[in-house]
C-alpha cells in the first residue's frame, strides 16, 4: 500500500511538473533575437559619382549556415538602422542574410538628405548590394548578383522601390505605406488637376521636413563615425551650427531650397514638382519588374491608398507579380499590424527569394475590423482576402442617390478656424489612436463652411472597397479650395469619417457653375442598414495650406449619382470557432472515460458459494495493512453460524472495527475475504442489505429528528416502507417524545440507542454492533442484553464487538478472540471458560489475558 | 440473495437526498442571501447618496436603474464572479464532505447504496440546488427591479443602445444557463475535494481557492493567450450575449473550457470515491 501511494504521488508530481514545464516552456520569452554586426560601408554616389559617404550598417548572418537570400531592410523617414533591428534579427532568424543602414543622412551615416533620389540613395543601396554579393553567406545568381529582396516602410519602402527600378539585381521587394508620386502626396487634388494645381499637405509637409532636420547636426554626426572607424572613444568637440544648417538641418540644399519655397507659398513650382518625382516611383514607371508585395495604411492621410494604388498598376502592367494588402493602420496611427506585415513580407520572401513557399495565394488583402475578441477585450482584425486586385474602382460598383440643395460655404479669412479631418503626427503622439478605420470624434466642420449632401438611409449593408466618386458644381467667381469628405452617419451616433480623409480640391468657379468630378479617398468600409452616407464639402481643413482671402460660393449636386465602388471577390476567411471549443471537450470526455473504466473495481469470483448460503459469516485469511503500514488484520479467519450471538473481543488495536468495516465493504482488504451468506462482500454488495450494522458511534444528519431520520435512512435504502419495522425499532430506541427532536440535541446515549435502532431497521438477518453498550447506563445496558439475546433467537445473528469481557460473557454464545490483528481463538463462551478452568481461573479476563499472552 | 425489496436501481431516490439536503440550516441560509441580494441592492440605489438618475455614464451600474432587465443584469455581473461560485462550491464540495463528517457515509454505504449511485444521485442534487442558486439571482433580481424601477426596455451597456425587453427575455435565459454552466468547473472541483475529505469546509474553501488563485492569474497579462484556459477566464463572456449583435464566440469557448474541466475532475471523484476506503 505505501509503495502504490508513493507510487501514485510520484506520478501526480510528475504530471503536476511536466504541466508547469509545458506552461513555462510556452510562456517563456525567447531567447534574444540576433543583434547583428555593426559595418561601415563607404560609398561613392552624386550626380557625378563624386561624394564620398560612410554609411553606418547593421549585417545579420542568416541562421542556418550555408548560402542564404539576402534582404536589405529600409527604416522610415527620421528613423535609422536601430529602427528596424528587430525586424533584421526576426528574418535572419528564419535564414535571410539582412542588411540594414541608416540612409545618407540619417542616423550616423554621413551625407545629406536627398530624399531617395536616384543620384545619391539609390546609389548608395546599388553599393550595398554590392557589398553583399561579396559576403560568404549570401546565395548568388551570377557572379556580384545576389539573391536580394528590399522591404521596408514610407521612406524605406520607397528606396526598395527606385532601387528595384534602378538595379536589375534586385530580386522582390516588399514596400508598405509609402509613395507613387511625392509631389502629388504633398500636393494632392482629387479632380485629377495634378501637383502643380494640388493643395498644399502642410502639417504633414512640416513634420516630414522636421523629421529630417532634427537630430544632431551633420557635422558632429561625421566626426562621430569617423571616431567609430578610429575606434576613438573621445567626446565630439561641440561643432557650431551655421544658420543654414539650422535652417536645412541635414537636408540636401536644393531640397532645402525647394521646401522653403514651397512651404512659404503653398504652391507647388515646376522645379519643386520635378524634384519630388525623381524621388518618385512615377517616374520610373514601367521599371519595377520584379516580384512586389505592395502595402498600404486605411489611416494615412499622408499616402493614401491610392498611391498603393498606382504602384502596384504600374508595376502589374510589366507583368511581374503584385500582390496589395491594406493595413489598418498607416502613418496617422491606428494598428499598424507590424507582425501582419512582417508575416506577409517573409511569405513573399519565400516565395521569390528562397523559392521554396508559395505567395500569399491571394492578390488583395484588406484588414477589416473583426470586432472584439471575447476574451481580450481587445478590437481585433480580420483580413479579408480577394483573388485580384480589382483597383480603387472595385470589381461592381453601387449607386446611390445624393439629396441636398446648393448651399453657400464661407472661406474664412486667413483660413482659420478651420474644419478637421485627421491631424497628422496626434494619433501617433496619442500612441496608436482609435482603431478599426474609425476617427470618430476627431473629425469636425465648421458651420458656414460646409455644404452636405445625403444619400436615403439604406436598405441594405453595403461594403465599399475603393474610391467612391460625386459630381458637385461650385459657383462663384475666382480660385476656390475645397475638401470633400464622405461620412458614414447614423442617427444617434457621432458619424464617422473613415481613415479620417478628406479629398482637395482646386477649382476655378463660375457663376453658371463649374461641374467637378470627386475622387475621394480610397477607404474600405462597411456601412450598415439604415446608415446614410454623407457628403460633405468644406471649405477649410487643418491640414492643409489654406488661402488667406474670404470668399463665398455656392456649392450643389452636379449629378446624384454617389457612385460606391464594390469589390465582390473579398471575403474574410471564416471564423468558425477555434479548434480546441470541441476537441478540447472531446479530449476531456474521452480522459473522463479512461479515468473511469480504468478505475473500476475488478469483478473477479464474486460468484456466491451455495454451500455458504445459510453461513451469516465466514471470514478466510482477511488481512488490510493501512497506508502507515500499519497491519490492522492479518490472516484472519473465522466463522459464524446462524443463531450466534458473537463476541468479538480484544484490546482497543486489536483489528476489530477494521474488520467489522471491512463485513460493511466501507474498506478494501489486501487479501483474503469475506462472505456474507455465502456472497463476497465487496463495496456496495447487495447482499449487504441483509446486515444491519452500527459501527464506531452513531452517524446522523443533525438537522433532523430522530424519527425523520430513520424514515429517510429506510427511504434511501429504496425498500419498501413496510419492511422498516420502525415503531419497533423506535421502541427498542427508547427515546420517548425525544425522537421529535433534531438529534443535534440529543446526548450520547440517545444517538447511541437510535443508531442501534437503525442498524435493526428491517431486522436484518446479521447484525454487526461495534461496542454496542459504550455510553449506555446499567438499566439501559442490561435491556440491551435482553433485545441481543432475543433478536438472535429468530435464526438471527448478531455479532457484538467489545473489549469489555464481562459484557461478552453475559451476552454471547461465542467469542472470537483478537489480538493485533491476528486470532488468537475462537469458540463457544463456555469452552473459552472451560480452557480457563485448566489454567485456574474461570474469570474470562483471565482467559483472555492469557490468550493474548499478557498474563502477569 | 438480497433482503426482502432490496434493489440498487432504487436505492438513495432523488427525492430522498432533496429532502436530506433541503432542510439543513446552509441550504435555508444560502437561498436566502442570495433572494435578499437584489432586494439589498435596490435599497441600496434607492436610498444611496448619489441617487442621481440622470447619471450618463454606460457602464453597467450606471445603467443599474435603467429597469428590472438592466438592473438583473447588473446584480448577475456583481454576483456571478464571487457570490454564486461560493454557493455552487457550498452545494457540491459539502454534499459528500458533510456526510463524512456526520459519518453518515458509512450507513449510508452499508444499506448498501452502491458507491457511483450514490455519487450520482448527491452529484445530481447539488447540480439541481447549484442550478436553482444561479437562478435565483437573475429571477429575483427581476423582479426587484422591475418593482423598483420599471419594466424598460433594455439599454446595452458600452454603447447605450436600446433593445426591446421581450427581444432580450431569451437571450437572459442563455445568461443564466451560461452562468450555470461556467460554475461546472468550481461544482465540479468542489465535488472532487468533497469526495476527497472529510471536511466540508476544506472542501469548499478548496475549490474557492481555485478561483481566486485562476482570478489572479488571470490578472498577470505575460502569461498572454494562455490566459483563455484559466477555469475562470470566460465567466464574463455572458455580457457578449446582451449585446445589439451577440457574440456567442466567447460563451463557445467558455462553455468548452468548462466541459473539458469539469469531465476530468468529475471522472477522477468518481474513481477516487470507488477505490476509497471510507474511514470517517
Amino acid at each position: 500500500m505505501t509503495f502504490r501511494g508513493g507510487r501514485r504521488g510520484l506520478a501526480v508530481l510528475a504530471a503536476v511538473l511536466v504541466a508547469v514545464a509545458g506552461i513555462a516552456w510556452i510562456a517563456w520569452p525567447s531567447d534574444g533575437l540576433p543583434q547583428g554586426q555593426d559595418v561601415v560601408i563607404p560609398v561613392v554616389d552624386g550626380p557625378a559619382d563624386d561624394q564620398k559617404v560612410l554609411i553606418d550598417a547593421s549585417y545579420f548572418p542568416p541562421e542556418g549556415g550555408g548560402r542564404a537570400p539576402a534582404v536589405l531592410l529600409g527604416h522610415g523617414f527620421g528613423g535609422s538602422k536601430n529602427s528596424v533591428r528587430d525586424q533584421a534579427g526576426q528574418l535572419a532568424e528564419q535564414g535571410y542574410a539582412v542588411l540594414t543602414w541608416s540612409a545618407r543622412g540619417f542616423g550616423r551615416s554621413t551625407g545629406e538628405i536627398a530624399l531617395n533620389s536616384p543620384d545619391y540613395e539609390v546609389k548608395d543601396v546599388r553599393q550595398l548590394i554590392d557589398w553583399l554579393a561579396k559576403k560568404p553567406e549570401v546565395l548568388l545568381d551570377a557572379a556580384g548578383d545576389p539573391r536580394v529582396g528590399m522591404a521596408g516602410g514610407s521612406y524605406g519602402g520607397a528606396i526598395a522601390l527606385m532601387t528595384a527600378a534602378h538595379d536589375p539585381r534586385v530580386d522582390a521587394i516588399a514596400p508598405s505605406i509609402t509613395w507613387y508620386d511625392l509631389a502629388d502626396a504633398l500636393f494632392p487634388e482629387a479632380s485629377g488637376a495634378g501637383p502643380a494645381a494640388g493643395v498644399f499637405k502642410k502639417m504633414w509637409a512640416g513634420i516630414f521636413f522636421s523629421a529630417g532636420g532634427s537630430g544632431l547636426n551633420p557635422a558632429s554626426q561625421a566626426d562621430g563615425l569617423a571616431r567609430l572607424l578610429t575606434g576613438s572613444t573621445g567626446q565630439p568637440a561641440p561643432a557650431d551650427v551655421t544658420p543654414d544648417q539650422a535652417q536645412c538641418g541635414r537636408f540636401l540644399p536644393a531640397i532645402c531650397t525647394v521646401y522653403q519655397q514651397i512651404a512659404a507659398t503653398g504652391k507647388a513650382t515646376p522645379e519643386a514638382v520635378d524634384l519630388l518625382r525623381k524621388s518618385s516611383p512615377v517616374s520610373v514607371q514601367g521599371r519595377i519588374k520584379v516580384p512586389s508585395l505592395i502595402i498600404q495604411g486605411q489611416r494615412d492621410s499622408l499616402f493614401p491608398l491610392g498611391h498603393a494604388d498606382l504602384n502596384a498598376k504600374a508595376i502589374a502592367a510589366t507583368g511581374a507579380p503584385v500582390e496589395v494588402a491594406w493595413i489598418a493602420g498607416g502613418h496617422d496611427g491606428g494598428d499598424a499590424e507590424a507582425d501582419f506585415v512582417f508575416a506577409q513580407t517573409l511569405n513573399w520572401f519565400d516565395a521569390y527569394l528562397k523559392k521554396d513557399g508559395a505567395a500569399t495565394g491571394q492578390a488583395f488583402t484588406v484588414s477589416r475590423d473583426g470586432g472584439r475578441d471575447p476574451g481580450t477585450r481587445q478590437n481585433v482584425l480580420l483580413h479579408a482576402e480577394g483573388p485580384a486586385y480589382a483597383g480603387l474602382g472595385g470589381t461592381v460598383t453601387s449607386e446611390l442617390d445624393l439629396l441636398g440643395p446648393d448651399q453657400e460655404v464661407a472661406t474664412p479669412p486667413g483660413g482659420s478656424p478651420a474644419a478637421i479631418s485627421s491631424v497628422p503626427g496626434l494619433s501617433g503622439l496619442l500612441g496608436g489612436g482609435a482603431q478599426g478605420g474609425g476617427s470618430a470624434g476627431a473629425s469636425l466642420d465648421l458651420p458656414g463652411q460646409v455644404a452636405v449632401f445625403q444619400t436615403r438611409p439604406l436598405d441594405t449593408a453595403l461594403t465599399v472597397t475603393g474610391s467612391p466618386t460625386a459630381e458637385i458644381k461650385v459657383y462663384g467667381e475666382g480660385e476656390v479650395t475645397l475638401f470633400a469628405k464622405l461620412y458614414d452617419a447614423a442617427s444617434g451616433q457621432l458619424a464617422v469619417l473613415p481613415g479620417g480623409l478628406a479629398a482637395p480640391l482646386r477649382v476655378t468657379a463660375t457663376p453658371t457653375g463649374t461641374p467637378v468630378k470627386v475622387t475621394l479617398p480610397a477607404i474600405d468600409r462597411r456601412v450598415e442598414a439604415g446608415h446614410v452616407l454623407r457628403l460633405a464639402i468644406t471649405t477649410t481643413d487643418m491640414a492643409y495650406a489654406l488661402p488667406a482671402q474670404p470668399s463665398v460660393h455656392k456649392v450643389g449636386l452636379a449629378s446624384t449619382t454617389l457612385t460606391m465602388p464594390v469589390d465582390a471577390g473579398l471575403a474574410a476567411p471564416a471564423q468558425g470557432p477555434a479548434w480546441w471549443t470541441w476537441a478540447f471537450p472531446l479530449a476531456s470526455v474521452l480522459a473522463a472515460a479512461v479515468i473511469l473504466l480504468t478505475g473500476r473495481p475488478r469483478r473477479a469470483d464474486v460468484a456466491p458459494d451455495p454451500a455458504l448460503a445459510e453461513v451469516p459469516l465466514e471470514i478466510t485469511g482477511l488481512a488490510k495493512r493501512y497506508k502507515n503500514g500499519h497491519k490492522a488484520v492479518d490472516d484472519l479467519s473465522f466463522r459464524v453460524e446462524k443463531g450466534q450471538v458473537l463476541g468479538l473481543l480484544g484490546p482497543n488495536g486489536a483489528g476489530k472495527t477494521t474488520t467489522m468495516r471491512m463485513m460493511m465493504g466501507l474498506i478494501h482488504p489486501d487479501g483474503g475475504e469475506i462472505r456474507i451468506f455465502g456472497e463476497k462482500v465487496v463495496p456496495g454488495s447487495p447482499v449487504l442489505s441483509r446486515l444491519g450494522s452500527f459501527v464506531e458511534g452513531a452517524g446522523f444528519l443533525p438537522h433532523l429528528s430522530g424519527r425523520d431520520n430513520l424514515t429517510l435512512y429506510w427511504q434511501a435504502t429504496g425498500r419498501p416502507a413496510g419492511e422498516a419495522h420502525l415503531e419497533e425499532a423506535l421502541e427498542i430506541a427508547g427515546l420517548g417524545a425525544a425522537v421529535e427532536r433534531a438529534v443535534r440535541t440529543y446526548s450520547q446515549g440517545m444517538r447511541q440507542r437510535l443508531a442501534i435502532a437503525q442498524a435493526m431497521l428491517g431486522l436484518p438477518d446479521l447484525l454487526v454492533l461495534d461496542e454496542p453498550t459504550n455510553g449506555l447506563d446499567p438499566p439501559q445496558i442490561a435491556e440491551m442484553r435482553r433485545v441481543l439475546k432475543a433478536y438472535a433467537t429468530e435464526g438471527r445473528t448478531v455479532i457484538v464487538s467489545s473489549h469489555l469481557l464481562g459484557e461478552v460473557e453475559q451476552t454471547c454464545s461465542h467469542a472470537v478472540v483478537m489480538h493485533r490483528g491476528r486470532l488468537v481463538s475462537a469458540g463457544p463462551v463456555a469452552e473459552l471458560l472451560r480452557r480457563g478452568e485448566l489454567n485456574g481461573s474461570t474469570r474470562l479476563e483471565d482467559v483472555f489475558l492469557d490468550l493474548i499472552g499478557e498474563k502477569a | 440473495m438480497t433482503a426482502t425489496g432490496y434493489a440498487p436501481g432504487r436505492t438513495l431516490p432523488l427525492r430522498v437526498e432533496f429532502v436530506r439536503q433541503f432542510r439543513r440550516r446552509r441550504t435555508m441560509v444560502m437561498f436566502g442571501l442570495l433572494a435578499a441580494l437584489p432586494w439589498i441592492l435596490v435599497i441600496a440605489f434607492q436610498f444611496g447618496p448619489n441617487n442621481n438618475r440622470a447619471g450618463n455614464g454606460l457602464r453597467i451600474s450606471d445603467l443599474a436603474m435603467e429597469g428590472g432587465l438592466n438592473f438583473a443584469a447588473f446584480a448577475l455581473s456583481v454576483s456571478a464572479s464571487f457570490l454564486l461560485m461560493v454557493a455552487v462550491a457550498l452545494f457540491c464540495g459539502d454534499t459528500v464532505a458533510s456526510e463524512a463528517n456526520w459519518s453518515s457515509l458509512r450507513y449510508l454505504l452499508a444499506a448498501p447504496i452502491p458507491r457511483d449511485r450514490l455519487l450520482r444521485q448527491k452529484l445530481v442534487v447539488a447540480l439541481a440546488y447549484s442550478a436553482a442558486a444561479v437562478t435565483v439571482v437573475p429571477v429575483m433580481a427581476v423582479l426587484a427591479g422591475t418593482l423598483a424601477f420599471g419594466w424598460n426596455d433594455v439599454r446595452v451597456p458600452g454603447t447605450g443602445e436600446v433593445i426591446p425587453a421581450l427581444d432580450v427575455l431569451p437571450k437572459f435565459g442563455i445568461v443564466i444557463l451560461y452562468a450555470m454552466v461556467t460554475n461546472l468547473v468550481v461544482a465540479s472541483l468542489a465535488f472532487l475535494l468533497s469526495v476527497s475529505t472529510d471536511s466540508p469546509l476544506g472542501a469548499v474553501g478548496g475549490a474557492v481557492g481555485l478561483v481566486i488563485v485562476s482570478t489572479i492569474l488571470q490578472a498577470v497579462e505575460a502569461l498572454g493567450g494562455l490566459r483563455e484556459f484559466l477555469p475562470t477566464f470566460w465567466n464574463t463572456a455572458w455580457l457578449d450575449a446582451l449585446a445589439p449583435v451577440p457574440d456567442y464566440s466567447g460563451m463557445i469557448k467558455g462553455t468548452a473550457i468548462a466541459v473539458t474541466y469539469a469531465a476530468v475532475l468529475l471522472a477522477f471523484a468518481f474513481r477516487r470515491f470507488r477505490r476509497k476506503d471510507v474511514v470517517s
